[in-house]
């Protein structure tokens, strides 16, 4: 019969302990007042993409004790997020805000968070600069391009045409990295792969991204990415077309279940949580939060049924090696589609490297202008 | 640019012409019937975005795509009843109803259609033209939305109903003078009304159009103004049902375009392309409106030219 010993005896409360130091929150909210926290989404919270990613994070941010949550959503990137933002802050008592879309950033949370010197202002995305933003804004975002190179990979494994398609909306840097990371997994693989782009212009245009889809799919293009706010129009088509296609923002696996492969997801809580943790501890404002698949700030989807025993092994490795941090996706060289040398021989610009976030090129083996 | 890509181009400027063109032709023939009746309904933007709301909430609840279209345009026509039960009562303007209804339409619909977003609907099936074909992108471009035979076979109806039927002269003339018909004893309000609620109705299968067959799915941005486009179309068709046909397919295709040519690489100025449907219009406009037939067509009563 198994008894009780001293070791064991040590390694459960030992375990006890650990579980409380993992609790933080908990024993933090005790002591703290209740902070009001303001969300503002640029479309609907149940989009399948962008807007859910983040509005699943809010939901498991809302149960912690002490935190009350107000949001707002389809708030369009003009003067009424200002409206948006200056209403939370008097009416609602929000002393924290996350402002969540790109287009919110610049001039409209700078000149909100000028008025509002005592208020924190957490964007999502935006180019936080020392010394010329104030250090009540900051901004925070993931290296989803780790996934959108996962993807390519799985792509460049699927694909029988060699041809890939990227649904994208507008060509700013995180677009064209992640088109660039996409490229880049999936010609890993195969070097003859070329991905064919269509910008939408638009970051929510259903008629246009399904057109998009269509036509790439006219071109013989048989796996599909994008970077739009609602993927679902995208994956629908695809899926309509007989193509394969590789999720983003969130997982669309539900909703062509054959068709998905994998997907590049969010999972912005433990970077709100750290941000809202400061706000409460009165430490200073995290100006700048980035991570991506060893931080946990991105995931990826569970791989679909059709994907091959290769794709999946080929995938799970460069994923560990990410999780490691041993893989850096923008090694030299790196060319761009017209030939142009952009990252040179030998050089490596790590995830953190601003430069990459100041992205205005496509590289070699995408098929479009930007 | 090979001649390959260039068939590719082509072909699928002329099926997205038809997927695109689809909610363009019934909102515009609703439009048309409306108006030739003497009265505006800029509401048939909201009317669009709300029966493509109801039209997939129905689809989505009865599990068929056919009573999803009947309740689009059931939604629509009771819209449209609104707007002219309204712009029946005295000194009411059309306008500024039209407008009024148009963010009622979206703003209902939003609300409404919170948990319709995920889900996904059945759809009106394709028919499918392009089977003779080997090439996929002929059979994809050839896979045609079920409503728009109808589209076309009503568009023919009207056309031929307006000149040669007692019910299409009696609109046409509470649309070109209302003290004839009042003088002949036809009720211009009850005329006015049943061609605003036809309307309506005829609009709301656009609206179906766009929720259950492209892109096939609920979203709050699924009409981005094209509801409004095809208000502006009937003046482009001048008021003619064929016409109206040709112009929803022409900007439908100049819609279609910007993709298509990004698609096969050729990507520069795509924010020109997108432009296209605008520009086209402004064009067509400045074109054909010469001072000396200014607005040939036009029902006398509307009330740009009374």
């Amino acid at each position: 019969m198994y008894m009780w010993n001293r070791r064991d005896w040590l390694r459960a409360t030992g375990a006890l302990g650990a579980g409380a130091l993992a609790l933080p929150w908990s024993r933090l909210a005790l002591g703290q007042a209740p902070i009001t926290i303001g969300f503002i989404y640029v479309g609907p919270r149940d989009d399948f993409g962008y807007n859910q990613a983040h509005a699943e994070a809010v939901a498991e941010i809302k149960k912690l004790p002490g935190i009350k949550a107000v949001e707002e959503e389809n708030v369009p990137e003009t003067q009424s997020v200002q409206k948006s933002m200056q209403g939370m802050i008097s009416q609602d008592g929000a002393t924290l805000l996350f402002p969540t879309s790109f287009g919110y950033f610049d001039p409209h949370m700078l000149a909100v968070a000028a008025k509002n010197s005592n208020v924190r202002f957490a964007h999502c995305g935006g180019m936080w600069t020392e010394g010329k933003h104030p250090k009540n804004t900051g901004s925070f975002f993931g290296y989803i391009d780790e996934g959108q190179y996962l993807n390519g990979v799985v792509a460049g494994h699927m694909s029988k045409s060699k041809k890939i398609g990227f649904v994208a909306a507008k060509p700013i840097p995180q677009v064209l990295r992640n088109i660039n990371a996409f490229t880049m997994g999936a010609r890993s693989v195969d070097p003859k792969i070329t991905t064919s782009v269509v910008f939408t212009g638009e970051w929510s245009m259903p008629v246009k991204e399904a057109e998009a889809t269509n036509s790439l799919a006219d071109q013989g293009v048989d796996v599909f990415t994008m970077h739009v706010d609602g993927p679902k129009v995208v994956v629908e088509t695809a899926a309509k077309r007989n193509a394969m296609v590789c999720g983003y923002h969130a997982s669309q696996a539900k909703l062509a279940p054959k068709a998905y492969l994998t997907g590049a997801e969010w999972n912005w809580s433990s970077a709100y949580r750290a941000i809202i943790d400061a706000a409460r501890t009165g430490k200073p404002h995290p100006n700048f939060v980035r991570g991506g698949l060893k931080e946990g700030f991105i995931k990826t989807s569970a791989y679909g049924p059709s994907v091959s025993e290769a794709a999946r092994k080929n995938a799970d490795a460069i994923k560990a090696r990410m999780m490691s941090g041993k893989f850096d996706i923008f090694a030299g060289e790196i060319k761009d589609n017209t030939g142009k040398v952009v990252i040179a021989k030998g050089a490596v610009q790590k995830q953190t490297d601003l430069e990459l976030e100041k992205m205005g090129y496509l590289v070699e083996g995408v098929i479009g202008k930007v | 640019m090979t001649p390959d890509v260039l068939f590719d181009v082509v072909i699928g400027v002329i099926g997205g012409a038809v997927r695109v063109g689809a909610p363009f032709l019934f909102v515009s023939l609703g439009e048309c019937i409306t108006e030739k009746a003497g009265r505006i309904n800029l509401g048939l933007e909201g009317v669009l975005v709300f029966s493509a709301m109801a039209g997939f909430a129905g689809a989505y609840w009865s599990g068929s795509p056919w009573i999803g279209v009947l309740a689009a345009g059931a939604s629509g026509a009771l819209l449209a009843l609104l707007h002219g039960l309204a712009c029946s009562l005295t000194r009411v303007n059309d306008i500024a109803m039209g407008i009024a209804i148009m963010l009622l339409g979206a703003g209902l619909a939003f609300y409404l259609g919170k948990p319709l977003i995920q889900p996904q609907a059945p759809q009106i099936p394709s028919i499918f033209l392009g089977e003779w074909s080997t090439s996929p992108t002929v059979r994809a471009a050839l896979s045609i939305n079920a409503l728009f035979p109808f589209g076309i076979v009503l568009a023919i109806v009207m056309a031929w109903a307006f000149a040669n039927t007692r019910w299409g002269l009696v609109i046409r003339m509470v649309g070109d003078s209302a003290d004839a018909a009042r003088a002949q004893g036809t009720s211009v309000t009850a005329v006015r009304v049943a061609a605003t609620v036809a309307g309506g109705f005829i609009a709301g299968l656009g609206g179906a159009s766009l929720s259950l067959y492209y892109p096939g799915s609920w979203n709050e941005g699924l009409s981005s103004g094209q509801g409004l486009i095809a208000v502006a179309l009937v003046i482009f068709a001048r008021w003619r049902p064929l016409n109206c046909l040709w112009a929803a397919l022409l900007f439908g295709g100049a819609g279609a375009i910007g993709p298509a040519l990004q698609s096969a690489g050729i990507g520069g100025g795509y924010y020109l392309f997108a432009a296209l449907p605008y520009a086209l219009t402004l064009l067509i406009l400045v074109v054909t409106c010469s001072p000396a037939r200014t607005l040939k067509g036009a029902p006398m009563e509307l009330g740009m030219s009374r």
